[in-house]
């Protein structure tokens, strides 16, 4: 196990330096940052003033080196726009992110275990096709498209819901979160709905084939011979066996949704990270760029290897030894 | 992602005919009378006064802090803090303040904190865009008395008042010391603990990325604030800024998108505002190199350099049809660099006419009888429309047989190039910052000079002695009838000799709610200011 670990964290820290390289060449090659910033009334003495502070005037390979030694001491670099450190800067966004990332979690999973099973257990009854026609549905929409339409039925209509922003927070343990807010969540509503719908799609496939597999088992098969009342094989045996392939799917998206409610944020103007990043290129804010990438990778790692750890305990038979060679 | 974004745009379009359908149905206004809420397509990046000179920015402090002299919706010159100014010789200035004035906190306002302000601009902390443009040509200054600042400058500096304006006072009693160092932190700022001023607005939250609320000055010196809480929300997409606006959810939003306005117009819900920018949109061409990148079939020769040629392409573009049917009637067709009307326009110019058959004549009179290929760069995101204007102004050449194509890429793309002299023709547009004319002829048509500071974006390299001996002289003339006249000169000689072709002025638009007034302002501003409850 403590091996294992150990190998991981290595390979981890190899695809971060990559990373970190790939990123930070491939924003150097787009525009120039001080065309964007500058106010165009300064003069050729007050750019160039600015070029040499933000360090851009040294060559490609310096900036690098610099950024790779600052990266190590845990400096990612500091906001040419907003002048305080990127990583602060991203911190400070990270929890509106990370709650509309928890609650569409868990609309995705409530939601889709429960419809999945219904139709893994009934396939040819009405109802399970309807939610298997349904969930097609659900991964064709494009994101923007529903974001938009939400809107314009629950907010401009029949204005019900807020339109987008992020509603009142309070103060829990430092950090301000509007889940505690009836103002906040109906906020939050939409957004999360948005966000949801896709990963609510693909854990329905996910829970339904596991199911129409599990409930052939000898074990199934084996319970309700013992005599267990159906809603014990299903709660407990079927359901523990079909979560396998929902953790790993669900782990790996909580990370690109942490990562990429980009197209979200931006229909919603939710203060998030993805709406930093996306303000962030417009502006070429490089280093609050590079430090999101850098984050992401590292988000990704910590995921999977916790899905893994994940695995063993809801499957005995998965040991992390062999999973590592 | 570009495409994802302009999609959202695009759906603005949707929203619109749905509310058009609907528009029975009364708004259900959420905020309460006296409370107002603005919809924001940028945001400020920071509320340190000082920090950023940029125009979310420098809207945005003008509801907390006041300057010195103020612009008003024209951007003509009226008593801030101080009540009168005057040159005491060409290079001595005299300033009246403005008695009984205090900051938010109580610290009362004098000379000093204006002294202080000033040294404060070049010791601001990783500024992306200093103020200092507007402080460097200060020499020494001077309280006389509590009441009467003296400012001497390097130079005869005629634009030191436009310039002061710009400047936001801070409190030197509130903000001396209180960040540890030498000089205040922006960080404190934005934190609110030294967003102090004497403003018409108090700082309440500022909260980046989501929102900035500020509350009524009971005390402002300029007469009751007309609202009581104001807050402002960054909406950058366009589909969802007029989104909150048909759903109640803010008052106000600025930059509509144009394909949204005949709809919004129409709904008896909404007003719509529009008024005149201080922005031209121009195109400017290589005038400098011999072998010019974009140009090619004309045996190695730069055609640019030929007035004629530069006359046919001023000729062969129909403006008018630009405005009418690009733009949706929200542009002006444009004559010089600033709209007539402010200061140093010439009221004597006229837009060019459209007249292909004339612009072919030159053409062939200049050696080019059948024309060239060229490529025009543009933006695609910077101004209204400005990669469809650019198809439009092709199109236009093409006709008269200059075969060009279009290469459009992000601002952040296109100003690298730009400024690397990599376009022979490009579409870009000027905001004037000081709202008179030698801010666009400095800027674009001045020969580069880094001493003077003349050309900082004159990437045509366009030189004309003429021209700038003329500004030359402007910058020298305190009077302002006299300064007025040759700014007047210098613009007819730049457009006399199509050192510059201007195409539109760019028109800005608000959109409210039922029930309130907005008052453009040529500088773009977004400010609760400028919003009123309509009669």
């Amino acid at each position: 196990m403590l091996v294992y670990l150990i190998r991981r964290l290595g390979q981890s820290a190899l695809v971060l330096v990559v990373m970190a390289v790939l990123v930070f060449i491939g924003i150097y090659a787009i525009g120039n940052p001080v065309d964007v910033l500058i106010s165009p009334e300064a003069d050729l003495a007050e750019q160039q003033a600015t070029i040499a502070r933000l360090g851009l005037d040294r060559p490609l390979w310096e900036q690098l080196w610099l950024f790779l030694v600052n990266a190590v001491q845990g400096d990612l670099g500091r906001s040419f726009v907003h002048g305080v450190p990127a990583l602060r800067l991203i911190l400070e966004r990270l929890p509106a992110t990370l709650e509309l990332a928890l609650v569409a979690l868990v609309v995705a999973l409530s939601v889709g275990v429960f419809l999945g099973l219904w139709a893994g257990l009934k396939p040819d009854a009405l109802l399970g096709r309807s939610i298997m026609t349904g969930s097609i549905l659900g991964f064709s929409l494009p994101n923007f498209w529903l974001g938009l339409m939400l809107i314009l039925v629950f907010a401009v209509l029949l204005q019900w819901l807020p339109a987008g922003g992020r509603g009142e927070t309070v103060d829990l343990l430092g950090i301000r979160t509007s889940l505690f807010t009836l103002d906040g969540l109906s906020h939050l509503l939409l957004p999360a709905i948005t966000l949801a719908l896709y990963k609510t799609s693909l854990v329905i496939r996910l829970a339904r084939a596991g199911t129409r597999e599990v409930v052939l088992q000898d074990y199934v098969k084996f319970a309700r011979a013992k005599g267990l009342s159906p809603s014990r094989v299903i709660y407990v045996h079927v359901l523990k066996n079909i979560m396998i392939p929902v953790v790993t799917v669900v782990g790996l998206e909580l990370g690109s949704m942490i990562a990429f409610a980009v197209v979200t944020e931006t229909v919603f103007a939710w203060p998030g990270i993805g709406k930093l990043l996306i303000d962030s290129i417009v502006n070429l804010d490089r280093p609050v760029v590079v430090a999101y990438l850098m984050m992401t990778v590292f988000i990704f790692i910590l995921i999977n290897l916790a899905v893994d750890l994940l695995y063993s305990l809801l499957d005995p038979r998965v040991r992390l030894s062999e999973a590592g060679a | 992602m570009n495409r994802i974004l302009a999609a959202c745009a695009g759906g603005a379009f949707v929203l619109g005919l749905a509310q058009a359908a609907l528009s029975g149905t009364a708004l259900v206004g959420t905020a309460l009378a006296d409370d107002l809420t603005i919809g924001l397509a940028s945001e400020p990046s920071a509320l340190d006064p000082h920090y950023h000179n940029l125009t979310p920015n420098n809207a945005a402090w003008q509801h907390i802090f006041d300057g010195l002299i103020s612009q008003d919706a024209k951007q003509r010159l009226q008593p801030g803090l101080a009540v009168a100014w005057k040159p005491l010789d060409a290079t001595t200035w005299e300033f009246d303040l403005r008695k009984g004035v205090t900051f938010h906190d109580g610290t009362p306002f004098d000379a000093e904190d204006v002294i202080y302000t000033i040294r404060r601009i070049p010791n601001v902390a990783n500024s992306p865009s200093s103020f200092t443009i507007y402080t460097k040509s200060i020499a020494s200054m001077e309280a006389k008395d509590p009441y009467t600042l003296i400012i001497k400058t390097e130079a005869p500096r005629p634009l030191l008042p436009t310039e002061l304006s710009n400047l936001a006072i801070i409190s030197k009693e509130t903000c001396e010391g209180a960040s540890g160092g030498d000089w205040p932190k922006t960080e404190d700022f934005n934190s609110g603990t030294l967003a102090v001023g004497t403003g018409p607005y108090k700082f309440a939250e500022f909260v980046k990325g989501d929102r900035l609320v500020l509350t009524r000055n009971d005390d402002y010196w300029g007469g009751k604030p007309t609202w009581d809480k104001v807050t402002f929300k960054p909406i950058s997409s366009d589909g969802p800024r007029v989104a909150a606006l048909l759903s109640g959810d803010v008052d106000v939003i600025d930059n509509p998108p144009t394909q949204d306005l005949p709809r919004l117009k129409a709904d008896k819900n909404i007003n719509v505002y529009s008024g005149l920018s201080n922005r031209v949109i121009y195109l400017h061409m290589d005038q400098f190199a011999d072998d010019t990148p974009g140009v090619q079939g004309t045996n190695g020769r730069n055609p640019f350099k030929d007035k004629r040629v530069r006359e046919a392409v001023s000729k062969a573009i129909d403006r008018k049809a630009i405005v009418e049917k690009i733009m949706g009637g929200v542009a002006v067709a444009a004559e010089q660099l600033l709209p007539k009307g402010m200061f140093g326009a010439d009221p004597a110019l006229e837009v060019e006419a459209y007249d292909p058959a004339g612009a072919r004549k030159l053409l062939a009179e200049a050696g080019y009888p059948d024309g060239f290929k060229l490529v025009l760069g543009t933006p695609n995101d910077r101004y209204i429309n400005d990669e469809k204007v650019a198809q439009a102004v092709a199109q236009f050449l093409t006709r008269v047989g200059i075969q060009t194509t279009v290469d459009a890429s992000t601002k952040s793309v296109f100003f690298k190039r730009r400024n690397s002299y990599e376009f022979s023709m490009y579409l870009a547009g000027w905001g004037s910052g000081t709202g008179e004319m030698s801010s666009p002829l400095r800027a674009l048509v001045a020969t580069p000079d880094k001493e003077k500071g003349y050309g900082g974006t004159n990437r045509g390299r366009y030189s004309n002695p003429a021209v700038d001996a003329k500004i030359d002289e402007a910058l020298q003339t305190l009077d302002d009838a006299g300064r007025e006249k040759l700014l007047q000169e210098a613009s007819d000689l730049v457009i006399k000799d199509y050192g510059i072709l201007p195409l539109h002025y760019e028109v800005t638009s608000w959109a409210t709610r039922k029930g309130l007034a907005y008052e453009p302002r040529t500088d773009q501003y977004t400010s609760a200011m400028s919003v009123t409850q309509a009669q």
